[in-house]
């Protein structure tokens, strides 16, 4: 089966999902609670992974890019308008991740302070680890 | 140019921004009177959310002895801290007051998340288990005047190297000079923490051990650098008991130690040191307690930009 883009007049191609990570990115996005069309294609060929899921979304909306390359960097989001690719966008593992995980340090200051930006950095690239801004505590690619 | 720039962890000054530090305080050594009206007008907030003895009194000292005037709290109960003000908060209103602030805190990062909403310079004055490198720079200026030289050395760090902030703020820091060797003696449960291997010794290709007895690495170390085992730091009161006394420096163990090397400690100790050795000549930790307050003048001065 082939997937062409042809069908999205306006929205959001995600392509290049490692095959079985897409779930993870539709929960991500929240796209079971929307209520326009989306689409999610498990398994599609590849040439380049053999398979790979896509998701298609036929609207226009907000996306943290920086939490998708967490997931998985070698998707790309292709930005529709009027059934053609408008931007191209090639995800990268974010070198600083901010407000999606929280420290599990009980000593960190992030468990007493509220209302401070909770900032993960990229401490180890090829083990994809990241460590608190704070309190410099190590959490793991699967933890964040 | 350090004025008005922060001192959070010891990386966040280059090498010559801390020699020009070691200068001036080498300089205030010499002629201490010279310095006296350095600070005239200005203010130092002493934020301590945690019990000290040495870094607050150093602290406050060193801005008396510039000429400088000192408000803040030594406790938390003492202050809005209590009904529940955040640090941010605090900081933004202290910066309404004073020059400069210090700030001691049990929670890691703390520190950083002043700094984050300050408008004037902050000092981390040790943030939980986590850095104290002002420590570090009374530290790296006991070393380099006792040396005359802070690279070309073997240190070994012997206690509690898990939770120990002087450790982990002194390793960063000295990872920077040239031909630095560690021996890292700790009990199994208190090790280093990996992200100081990996990031601080392993990245930079330094040398290092790590060890479980204190005896079997004295002949090799230039310096010895004994911390306490610390109760405020465990949230179980068990293991404090058992791991307390796993090293205690005793005259039989220092026969077996080069006759220059230097035993330095952050204080207070407990009974890590056995006070036998404090009139041994190479018994350092209380000149370098001394050497703490001036240096914290030299910081003072620098990020206040008077000198």
């Amino acid at each position: 089966m082939t997937v062409s883009i042809n069908s999205i007049k306006k929205g959001i191609v995600i392509d290049h999902i490692k095959a079985g990570h897409g779930i993870k990115v539709y929960n991500y996005l929240g796209l079971d609670k929307v209520d326009f069309t989306v689409a999610l294609i498990k398994n599609a060929p590849s040439n380049k992974q053999n398979k790979k899921d896509i998701i298609k979304i036929e609207n226009a909306m907000n996306i943290d890019f920086t939490v998708l390359g967490l997931i998985d960097p070698t998707m790309t989001i292709n930005i529709i308008e009027n059934e053609s690719i408008k931007e191209k966008i090639k995800l990268s593992i974010p070198k600083k991740v901010e407000d999606v995980i929280k420290c599990k340090n009980p000593r960190c200051v992030t468990s007493v302070e509220k209302n401070i930006p909770h900032i993960f950095l990229l401490f180890d690239e090829e083990k994809l680890e990241y460590r608190c801004q704070y309190c410099d505590e190590v959490y793991t690619f699967s933890e964040v | 140019m350090l004025e008005g720039r922060h001192l959070i962890e010891p990386m966040d000054f280059t090498n010559e921004e801390l020699d020009g530090i070691f200068e001036l305080a080498d300089s205030i050594i010499e002629d201490e009177k010279s310095y006296m009206d350095k600070c005239r007008g200005k203010i130092l907030a002493s934020l301590f959310y945690e019990p000290s003895t040495r870094t607050r009194f150093s602290f406050e000292a060193a801005m008396y002895r510039l000429g400088g005037q000192v408000i803040g709290f030594s406790e938390p109960s003492s202050s809005s801290v209590s009904k529940g003000e955040s640090i941010a908060d605090t900081i933004k209103t202290v910066s309404c007051y004073a020059d400069i602030a210090v700030m001691r805190h049990p929670k890691e990062g703390a520190p950083k998340v002043a700094s984050m909403y300050s408008d004037i310079p902050v000092i981390n004055a040790g943030d939980g288990g986590h850095q104290h490198p002002t420590q570090t720079l009374t530290d790296l200026l006991t070393i380099r005047r006792t040396k005359g030289e802070i690279g070309n050395i073997t240190i070994g760090c012997c206690g509690d190297l898990k939770f120990g902030r002087t450790v982990h703020s002194l390793i960063k820091a000295l990872s920077r000079y040239e031909n630095v060797k560690f021996v890292l003696i700790s009990p199994s449960e208190l090790k280093i923490p990996d992200y100081i291997k990996r990031e601080v010794l392993e990245k930079n290709g330094i040398e290092y051990v790590e060890a479980e007895k204190l005896e079997e690495n004295m002949g090799s170390l230039d310096i010895l650098y004994m911390t306490r085992v610390q109760k405020e730091r465990f949230f179980n009161e068990e293991d404090y008991i058992r791991l307390k006394d796993s090293y205690i420096l005793t005259p039989d163990k220092m026969e077996y130690a080069k006759k220059d090397m230097m035993v330095l400690h952050p204080l207070p100790r407990v009974n890590e040191i056995s006070p036998e050795i404090d009139s041994d000549p190479r018994a350092l930790y209380f000149k370098q307690a001394k050497y703490g307050m001036y240096v914290r003048m030299a910081l003072i001065a620098k990020l206040l930009g008077v000198c």
